[in-house]
């Protein structure tokens, strides 16, 4: 018999609804081994370098934000320290600039009295070189003017004390003079 | 398989248009095989063509993760990118969308293994010298969709109890008022009963539909290769390449639909009755 004819014949007796026992079995099988592979091996296996992945990239990520915060920390530090200097210089510059105002005015100061210093002296010497000149002056005169009014009058004038007041008187008298001359000058 | 080239090829390869025989149509004898051992009555251990793609695919599918995921690399090859590619779009497209990352995430691996068993089982319809969907046997989805539901009515009973699994299963809602004992009677038979049976025959019919219509036009070009014939063998030719591209988008959508059924039912288990 034709084994297409008789697979013809056996076809209208089944119902192709029907499940015939062996091929459910295969069925099942087949399955079984796909969903154990799979479930028991395959996919935590994959599901493992996954989550690897995931974290790696993630880790990457959270490295380069460390990186990036550290370089952020690093210039404001930068930052700061290059204001620090800018400030510390510009105080330093300031406090020279004072030193040597007080410097300049210690300076002034000092020049000032030892001008004076020494104009005073000056004038202290002048005054008594002119006190020395002029009572050596009025001894000189006054013994010149007596011994010449001794050979003028030709007397001897002894006593002493009325001599040197009648000198003085002269001299006065000459003094007098003087200052009105000077102050008529 | 067997020299016979009648066992391997599902109609009559002498017979054409004006050469006296009739157009030998696919029908249900298209998707019977001759065992290649053992025979349907029990002698032997029974083994057809459809068992051995279905154990065939599997190992492919094994294979192919085996490859991928055994030692997976932290910055992945070619091959493990594409199986990461298509696990992730079963995991964040399918089970993240319907139950969520944290209950879903123990229903991954069912998900997955179901995405790529029936996607493999469906591809194998236009696999060259395999050309049969193994899925398109009701065996196979039968098997598959019991799994899910053995998988989501334990779960029901598990997550709400007795009366809660029965709540859950029959809608029930207070607000219904009257109605409510029909609404339940109809909640019940629809997710109990009727659910399951789509499940499988959805998967089912599609893939069986689509081998069909393949065999319907790979049969019309080589029986109307004859003659004025040839002209009409043409164009159904061009039918075949337009069907094999198309089963091809169906077996991917199939396989989707399957996964996501599946999810959304396991999703209904795990919700709180309203």
């Amino acid at each position: 018999m034709n084994p297409l004819v008789q697979l013809a014949a056996e076809a209208e007796k089944e119902n192709p609804l029907i499940p015939p026992w062996p091929e459910l079995v295969i069925g099942l099988i087949a399955f079984v081994i796909v969903f154990g592979f799979l479930a028991k091996k395959l996919l935590p296996n994959i599901n493992k370098v996954l989550e690897q992945r995931r974290e790696a990239i993630e880790g990457g990520i959270e490295k380069a934000e460390a990186a990036q915060t550290e370089a952020q920390s690093v210039l404001e530090q930068y930052k700061a320290q290059l204001a620090e200097a800018r400030h510390e210089a510009a105080r330093l510059r300031q406090e020279a600039q004072e030193q040597g105002a007080t410097l300049i005015a210690e300076m002034r100061a000092e020049g000032q009295r030892q001008r004076e210093e020494i104009i005073a002296a000056g004038h202290s010497q002048l005054d008594a070189d002119r006190k020395a000149a002029s009572s050596a002056l009025r001894q000189d005169v006054g013994q010149l003017a007596t011994e010449l009014a001794g050979k003028l009058v030709g007397e001897s004038l002894e006593d002493h004390a009325r001599q040197s007041r009648t000198i003085d008187r002269f001299l006065d008298g000459l003094d007098e003079t003087a200052s009105k001359a000077e102050a008529t000058r | 398989m067997s020299a016979d080239p009648t066992q391997v090829l599902a109609f009559e390869t002498d017979c054409h248009l004006f050469d006296g025989c009739g157009f030998p149509a696919p029908g249900l004898h298209s998707f019977l095989f001759e065992p290649l051992m053992g025979d349907a009555d029990g002698n032997g251990l029974y083994f057809n063509k459809p068992m051995l793609l279905a154990l065939l695919g599997s190992i492919i599918v094994v294979g192919f993760f085996w490859a991928a995921f055994s030692k997976p690399k932290l910055v992945p090859g070619k091959l493990q990118m594409v199986a990461e590619a298509g696990y992730d779009f079963v995991r964040r497209g399918v089970v993240y969308e319907t139950i969520g990352k944290k209950e879903g995430e123990k229903y991954v691996p069912l998900a997955v293994a179901l995405f790529f068993f029936i996607w493999m089982m469906n591809v194998w319809s236009i696999v060259p010298v395999a050309a049969f969907p193994v899925t398109s046997i009701i065996a196979y989805p039968i098997v598959l969709a019991a799994i899910v539901y053995i998988t989501w009515v334990s779960l029901t009973f598990k997550r709400h109890g007795f009366v809660g699994a029965f709540k859950n299963f029959t809608g029930y809602d207070k607000s219904l008022g009257p109605v409510l004992p029909l609404a339940m009677l109809i909640e019940f038979f629809s997710n109990l009963l009727v659910r399951p049976f789509t499940h499988a025959v959805r998967l089912f019919a599609n893939m069986f539909a689509g081998h069909t219509l393949l065999l319907l036009f790979t049969i019309a070009s080589w029986y109307m290769l004859n003659g004025i014939g040839i002209a009409y063998s043409a164009v159904s030719f061009v039918m075949v390449i337009v069907m094999t591209a198309f089963e091809l988008f169906i077996q991917a959508v199939q396989a989707y639909v399957f996964v996501l059924l599946t999810c959304t039912f396991i999703q209904g288990a795990l919700a709180e009755h309203h």
